[in-house]
């Protein structure tokens, strides 16, 4: 399993890139494992929607469950990947890469510092493994 | 191995936690005195004894069978071919609906394929689920796929006055504590003219009947392309029979086609069990409730039928469900199904030329007589509104005595139709009972 330094993570499960003011969101390999083979992928949001932290973003399912994507901190929606629609098994194939969902711009940075780092999300991960 | 879900032990502990003792603690609510009472049954008696007393009772009942029947309204005295049931009640078939291991059961899957395949051929749609309970469930799905196509943003449905008015009934019980704004059918004056007005950035769904309720056949193109620019969803409500001689909604820009399947096939059984058509476009598949069977092929390169879209509300979505419909009417889809493959394209479109004709006839001989007149003078498929010299009811009573099943009386359900009978004429009727019922409406025109 991997949990790559540098990225923020949030207890949702989603992975946080940031640079500058734009931060870039995928789903962990953690979350993608649990999935198991995801078969559908939806954005549900709009491209320049102003959303609050916890806002459905996304939807994804696998043949096992269905899961949201939320905003990991308040933004505007810049950027969505459409061609993961077509190709959801990207998601578990590379979730930190290719399967990345969307860009938002960053409204409030000081929320970023609630966000988990790599090593406090891997103990939340394997907190949860019984 | 005996399948015992709960233990004694189980019991106790759900009982304690609780707070009960005793499971009678649960019926505390139901008067003692209630709780059993005396049901004052006659003895039991044989077999023998109680078949005589059903044969009686049965042949109480007016059926079908034995008398014209011009009713319609929404379920249709059809021929139905022998075949059918025997297709029917083969054991492969005549079982529970569609298994829990649903690839075990090839047979029924491909029923069911073959039932989605002759769907979007009638309906000239892209994807058919394995059906609904019936057509006015259908219809409440529709509302509930376009409701999430727009994400919950758009709170008002259209609905033609002209839709079934059960139908109507059934989406206002359905969608209930949504905060929707049903509108459109609060009088019979909207036309689909007056909904392209209405149709507005709110709207979700738009939906027509065709024919409609009245029997009436219309032409949807400009309501189509004005949902269109609205993206409101376009829902049509069809009698899959009249699709035989009709063009298919496809063709004016139908989002969504939902009917009920009783004409195809299926006995009038006093109400049910019927079958929902539920056909859509193939860019809302993932929206659409209940399950989808996909044809492919299996490890060594042969056909095999598989559930690509399971139920998945109950599995994977679960509290992501945006539908309680899991199920289907598999017999029932089946017999629809039966029913198209052997009247085939020529087949199906003859029976709806007989409809047409037969009711063309016994509407023009109808609108003959000096105290009765057609309520509407274009298209209209195989039932008609007319206007009547008496109450309906009345009349039905007369029409009774001479072993004739009447029409359906307007004024129960459109206010500005009472004394106003919708009369159905399909293929079983006969010019001679037509006739019938033309020289008896003359006779009871005045009490």
């Amino acid at each position: 399993m991997e949990f790559p330094t540098d990225l923020k993570y949030t207890k949702n499960d989603e992975w946080v890139q940031v640079e500058g003011n734009i931060a870039t969101v995928g789903i962990t390999d953690y979350a993608q494992d649990q999935l198991s083979d995801i078969i559908f992928m939806e954005v549900t949001a709009e491209i320049g929607e102003e959303l609050d932290k916890d806002a459905t973003v996304a939807e994804v399912e696998s043949v096992k469950a269905a899961a949201f994507i939320y905003m990991p901190v308040s933004g505007v929606i810049v950027e969505t990947n459409a061609e993961l629609h077509d190709t959801p098994e990207m998601i578990n194939a590379d979730p930190y890469g290719a399967a990345w969902m969307f860009k938002f711009e960053i409204a409030n940075p000081v929320e970023l510092d609630d966000l988990l780092d790599a090593t406090a999300y891997e103990k939340y991960c394997q907190e949860r493994e019984h | 191995m005996a399948y015992i879900p709960h233990t004694e032990a189980d019991r106790r502990a759900m009982l304690a936690a609780i707070g009960l003792e005793r499971m009678d603690d649960l019926y505390d609510a139901i008067p003692q005195e209630v709780r059993f009472p005396d049901l004052n049954l006659p003895e039991p008696i044989s077999e023998m004894e109680i078949t005589r007393e059903m044969l009686t009772l049965s042949e109480a009942n007016l059926e079908v069978q034995h008398v014209p029947c011009f009713l319609g309204a929404g379920a249709y005295n059809h021929f139905i071919p022998s075949i059918i049931d025997h297709i029917l009640q083969r054991n492969e078939f005549y079982t529970a609906y569609t298994p829990y291991q649903p690839e075990i059961s090839q047979g029924t899957l491909q029923a069911i394929f073959e039932y989605q395949s002759l769907m979007c051929n009638l309906t000239g749609m892209e994807v058919s689920n394995a059906s609904h309970y019936d057509g006015a469930t259908a219809l409440a799905e529709a509302v509930i796929l376009a409701l999430n196509q727009h994400r919950g943003k758009r709170h008002k449905v259209l609905l033609s006055p002209t839709i079934h008015p059960h139908y109507r009934q059934v989406v206002r019980t359905y969608t209930q504590g949504m905060g929707l704004t049903i509108a459109g059918d609060e009088s019979l004056d909207i036309s689909s003219a007056m909904f392209a007005e209405m149709l507005d950035e709110e709207t979700a769904l738009v939906a027509v009947q065709y024919p409609d309720f009245l029997g009436r056949i219309e032409e949807f193109s400009s309501l189509g392309e004005a949902a269109s620019k609205t993206e409101a969803l376009f829902c049509v409500v069809v009698n899959p029979l009249a699709l035989g001689l009709l063009k298919p909604p496809s063709e004016f820009g139908a989002d969504i086609v939902v009917g009920d399947g009783q004409p195809l096939g299926i006995p009038l059984s006093y109400g049910g069990p019927y079958v929902g058509i539920f056909t859509t476009r193939q860019q809302y598949v993932r929206k659409m409730s209940g399950r989808l069977v996909g044809e492919t092929v299996d490890s060594r390169g042969q056909r095999g039928y598989v559930l690509t879209l399971t139920p998945r509300e109950q599995h994977i979505r679960r509290d992501k469900a945006t539908s309680n419909i899991c199920t289907n009417q598999g017999l029932m889809a089946l017999a629809t199904a039966v029913y198209l493959s052997i009247a085939g394209k020529q087949g199906l479109r003859e029976v709806a030329e007989l409809c047409y004709h037969k009711a063309h006839y016994a509407a023009e001989k109808i609108d003959a007589l000096d105290h009765y007149s057609l309520w509407h003078r274009g298209p209209y498929f195989h039932e008609f509104v007319v206007a009547c010299p008496r109450p309906v009811a009345e009349i039905n009573d007369q029409l009774l005595e001479y072993d004739i099943l009447g029409g359906y009386d307007l004024g129960q359900v459109y206010p500005t139709l009472a004394d106003h009978m919708l009369i159905a004429v399909t293929e079983v009727i006969n010019k001679e009972e037509i006739n019938d019922l033309v020289d008896v409406l003359e006779e009871v025109a005045h009490d």
